[in-house]
């Protein structure tokens, strides 16, 4: 089983590295980009066997434990498998 | 007394602060590896040096702030013991819930390395309970992410509760947009929590104690931090 967990800036914090990139797609002539958030995929492969409402749990619990400052970052999870 | 001078993997600045508190300031001083689950017994102050503790992989101080070591330092900030972070220590700290707030990537994204001019503006935290108040400081910063933030509620909150305790400033003594070395809500350069027991600054007092190294006001800060612990 495999987690991917997306962590974001959250919206009202200012991300300067995402307006560094999206000054750089502007410097490249891509017209229309609004806006450029820039931000972290951690993929967790966890052990076989495990039941997946408990997984699911646990890998909530990693990201806001760990993977995620709650306090600067949003965070989302995809299962991949 | 003793000094704890935390050691996390990939810390640089454990050695100047031993080096500071130790030869400099005369005080007893240990090195405590990040795997230790205990503090040195009769251990008064905790610092947490600056550097890269594990790489900087993740955020910065995110794992750190996880070590075995940290529950220990957590311990001995609920009893009130006087806790004190430096550059990485400072989000290693914040990382640990211990202060509020967070530290992100400067707002240039550009290291930043020179001296920087520091206002005391509290006397909430052990650093600058014996310093006067709008008393200045000149010493260096090195750091990519000294950006604090906090939500406006809690800068509010922080403000009035004089947890805003060390601010950038210019050479009158102003905190202003020029003087904020990396795009610090409120110019704000040091905090402390709530009780007042813990601070965290981006600036380096402890590579500003000899004139050699360009100039000994950190050693005055050093100083009255030590005062204050010994009582």
């Amino acid at each position: 089983m495999r987690a991917r967990v997306i962590v974001l800036p959250r919206p009202e914090i200012l991300d300067p590295q995402g307006r560094a990139v999206a000054h750089a797609l502007s410097s490249l002539h891509f017209g229309g980009v609004q806006d450029v958030r820039v931000g972290r995929i951690v993929d967790v492969t966890l052990q076989d066997g495990l039941e997946r409402g408990a997984a699911e749990l646990q890998v909530r619990k990693m990201a806001k434990d760990l993977l995620a400052n709650p306090i600067v970052e949003d965070f989302s999870i995809q299962w991949l498998d | 007394m003793r000094v704890s001078v935390l050691q996390f993997p990939g810390s640089n600045c454990d050695h100047d602060c031993t080096y500071a508190f130790g030869s400099v300031l005369g005080c007893n001083t240990s090195l405590v590896w990040h795997g230790e689950s205990q503090l040195p017994e009769d251990t008064t102050l905790v610092m947490v040096p600056g550097g890269f503790s594990y790489g900087d992989y993740l955020r910065c101080g995110a794992i750190a702030a996880h070590s075995p070591v940290m529950a220990a330092v957590k311990r001995f900030a609920e009893q009130g013991g006087a806790v004190v972070g430096i550059c990485n220590g400072f989000q290693i700290l914040t990382e640990s819930r211990l202060l509020p707030g967070a530290l992100l990537r400067n707002q240039n994204l550009s290291f930043v390395c020179k001296n920087v001019t520091l206002r005391v503006d509290s006397h909430k935290s052990p650093l600058t309970a014996k310093l006067p108040l709008r008393s200045t400081y000149t010493m260096p910063i090195a750091h990519m992410e000294g950006n604090f933030i906090a939500d406006t509620a809690t800068l509010d909150e922080m403000e009035r509760n004089g947890q805003l305790v060390l601010r950038y400033v210019d050479a009158h003594g102003e905190a202003t947009q020029h003087a904020n070395p990396n795009g610090a809500a409120r110019n704000i350069a040091g905090v402390s929590n709530a009780r007042g027991n813990v601070i965290g600054l981006m600036p380096h007092p402890e590579r500003a104690i000899e004139s050699l190294l360009g100039g000994t006001d950190g050693k005055t800060m050093l100083s009255g931090l030590i005062d204050y612990v010994r009582g």
